[in-house]
């Protein structure tokens, strides 16, 4: 799900900056609030285990394939949200510098989408409710928190991943770098990530048991002490119950949905109304394609006999500086050339130094 | 056979090695090459999707640093080897759903959406490179300390360096777990659905331990929470150039078309 830096505009990437900047903010300033340097070494480990725990090949049962742990989810309730968030932060900024997964442009992005969710959405709004939740309470204790740590495992992490990939559709639809339609880009995404979050949550679930069944104190929200304070009825889990729901099923009804582009015909579709120029949207400046219309058009040139032959309307490339520019590059070309020859030089220069 | 966990940990040892050699980008200051690598993503990324001429005039900012650093480009293509193909492939789809043509060339009309494919995966691989760059030739220590110099907060600085160290200790050992496990269990694609939450489990129940001890002993040699970088790297007159003009460069060709403006001088 790593974002790369070409698949974003740097508005957008400057906003996700931003966006994620402020969760930084408020996670430093909340573990200030505690022992933050007896933690940072249990971050760093954690982090470092996290890292190292993606490259764990897990064969799915039942299918030839096997699937990866990402490790979001994991981290916090190991750390917690806060210091899980950061964690993921370093385990991000390692993969894009030197793994050149996603990049350092596309960093602010990837920390909101694969963190961000997973951390705070997936802990506060599921992982926490469920876990201090009252369900399960007729099979006794501990089989009671086992199947609550399954339960939020899988739960969280299919609704964090969801909201993840969504929210990778709609930056890469927003930076408009990609003809893509919105709808077949949503429609690629979510089921994947339903399938990825699903094998993420089982994986997930399964080290957790484990570690509740040897050292439970690690975990956290599972102490009976501490968490009978916000003991919730199983009323407030349904609840949260019902948001998981609605964030998977609302992947699904996009999906389903005779109008895939919901999105965009809200905003840019009924221009002819007025609509757009109104609400002060203005689709050029906007950065988002109208897909629907792309693809009529793809329609209708497949279609037509003969293709239509107007030139594209882009003041920047008139036909008349064609030439010139494909001149200059074609000197940009040779100047490159001539100074991967000149690395000679250097390379002198470096063995002169050595002998 | 390698796993790939001492795949990957062999992949840091190898930019360890590669940022430790002493070039003349090397030498530079940390924080004016972390200011240059994000201006030249900023201003490579943000180019029109047509203007592809005028994004051509970024290929020399890799191609120089590739040669003054003596970095061989083979090593950054292995890299670019998996994420490549998923930018290239978002890509993929322009020159279907984008087909006015933009230009002729010769007899044949090149397509809006061709343009934008290529445009699309010149900047993958300029970035890339460009972030690649950045790591191979500046340790991760001098990084840190240009991080601080930008006022990353320090608790995110510290985690960054401690956890670095901690990763290749733990693919280490995750590296014997794995080939003890398949030794044991051959022809087996991946971790048996028995063993998911005790294989991993038990590592990390290990590095919990391992952690606290990491603390005690770092607490004994009176650690108080974070590093203290030398303040070897004082920024050089060079190092101020070499940053200078190519931000100068970056912020020229973004808004001039350079590769253009070259052609219409001669024709």
């Amino acid at each position: 799900m790593h974002m790369a830096d070409a698949l974003l505009a740097p508005a957008v990437a400057a906003t996700m900056y931003a966006a994620s900047a402020v969760a930084t903010g408020v996670s430093i300033r909340e573990l200030r609030k505690d022992e933050t340097p007896q933690k940072l070494p249990t971050m760093a480990v954690m982090a470092a285990l996290v890292f190292a725990g993606q490259m764990i090949n897990y064969a799915i049962p039942g299918t030839g394939s096997s699937g990866h742990l990402c490790g979001g989810m994991m981290l916090t309730a190991v750390l917690g949200p806060f210091a899980g968030f950061l964690s993921m932060i370093v385990i991000l900024a390692i993969q894009a510098l030197f793994f050149a997964d996603g990049g350092l442009l596309a960093l602010g992005a990837n920390i909101w989408n694969m963190s961000f969710y997973g951390c705070f959405a997936g802990y506060f709004l599921i992982y926490r409710p469920i876990l201090r939740g009252g369900l399960f309470s007729g099979r006794g204790r501990r089989a009671a928190v086992r199947l609550r740590i399954i339960l939020a495992s899988v739960l969280g992490c299919v609704a964090t991943l969801q909201l993840g990939a969504f929210s990778v559709v709609l930056e890469t639809a927003l930076s408009g770098v990609t003809e893509l339609p919105f709808g077949a880009f949503v429609a690629v995404m979510q089921p994947i990530h339903l399938a990825i979050g699903l094998v993420e949550g089982l994986v997930t679930a399964a080290v957790l048991v484990f570690i509740y069944e040897s050292r439970p104190e690690l975990l956290m929200d599972v102490d009976p002490d501490a968490g009978a304070a916000g003991r919730r009825s199983a009323a407030s889990t349904l609840v949260v119950l019902a948001v998981v729901v609605a964030v998977v099923g609302g992947g699904f009804s996009l999906l389903a949905s005779g109008n895939p582009d919901g999105l965009e015909w809200s905003m840019f579709g009924n221009a002819e109304s007025g609509y757009s120029a109104n609400m002060g949207l203005d689709e050029a400046r906007f950065g988002v394609e109208s897909s629907a219309a792309d693809t009529v058009a793809a329609l209708q040139e497949k279609v037509s006999f003969l293709p239509d032959y107007a030139f594209a309307n882009d003041a920047e490339n008139p036909v008349g500086t064609t030439v010139s520019g494909l001149l200059g590059s074609a000197l940009v070309a040779g100047a490159a050339l001539l100074i991967a020859f000149a690395g000679g030089f250097f390379r002198k220069k470096a063995g002169a130094q050595k002998s | 056979m390698m796993n790939q966990a001492s795949e990957a940990w062999s992949e840091f040892k190898a930019m360890d090695e590669l940022a430790g050699q002493a070039s003349v980008i090397h030498r530079l200051h940390p924080l004016v090459k972390l200011l240059v690598t994000i201006v030249y993503i900023a201003a490579a990324v943000s180019f029109p999707k047509y203007n592809l001429s005028g994004l051509l005039v970024m290929v020399l900012y890799p191609v120089f640093v590739f040669q003054a650093s003596l970095i061989p480009i083979r090593t950054c293509f292995r890299k670019m080897r998996v994420v490549l193909p998923l930018v290239c492939a978002v890509g993929l789809f322009n020159p279907f759903f984008d087909r006015a043509p933009l230009f002729m060339l010769g007899g044949l009309a090149v397509s809006g959406g061709v343009v934008s494919m290529l445009s699309l995966m010149m900047k993958g691989i300029f970035s890339l490179m460009a972030s690649f760059l950045l790591i191979a030739t500046t340790p991760i220590e001098s990084l840190c300390q240009a991080l601080r110099q930008m006022h990353v907060p320090k608790i995110l600085v510290t985690l960054l360096l401690l956890t670095y160290r901690y990763i290749s200790v733990l693919l280490e050992e995750l590296s014997v777990m794995l080939d003890a496990y398949h030794l044991r269990a051959p022809g087996q694609k991946g971790i048996h659905v028995s063993a998911w939450g005790a294989f991993l489990g038990q590592l990390l129940l290990r590095s919990m331990d391992r952690a606290s001890a990491l603390y005690e002993s770092m607490q004994l040699r009176g650690w108080s929470g974070a590093f203290y970088y030398v303040r070897g790297g004082r920024l050089t007159v060079t190092s101020l150039l070499y940053g200078v003009f190519w931000i100068a460069l970056f912020l020229l060709a973004r808004l001039v078309n350079l590769s253009q403006l070259l052609g219409t001088l001669l024709v």
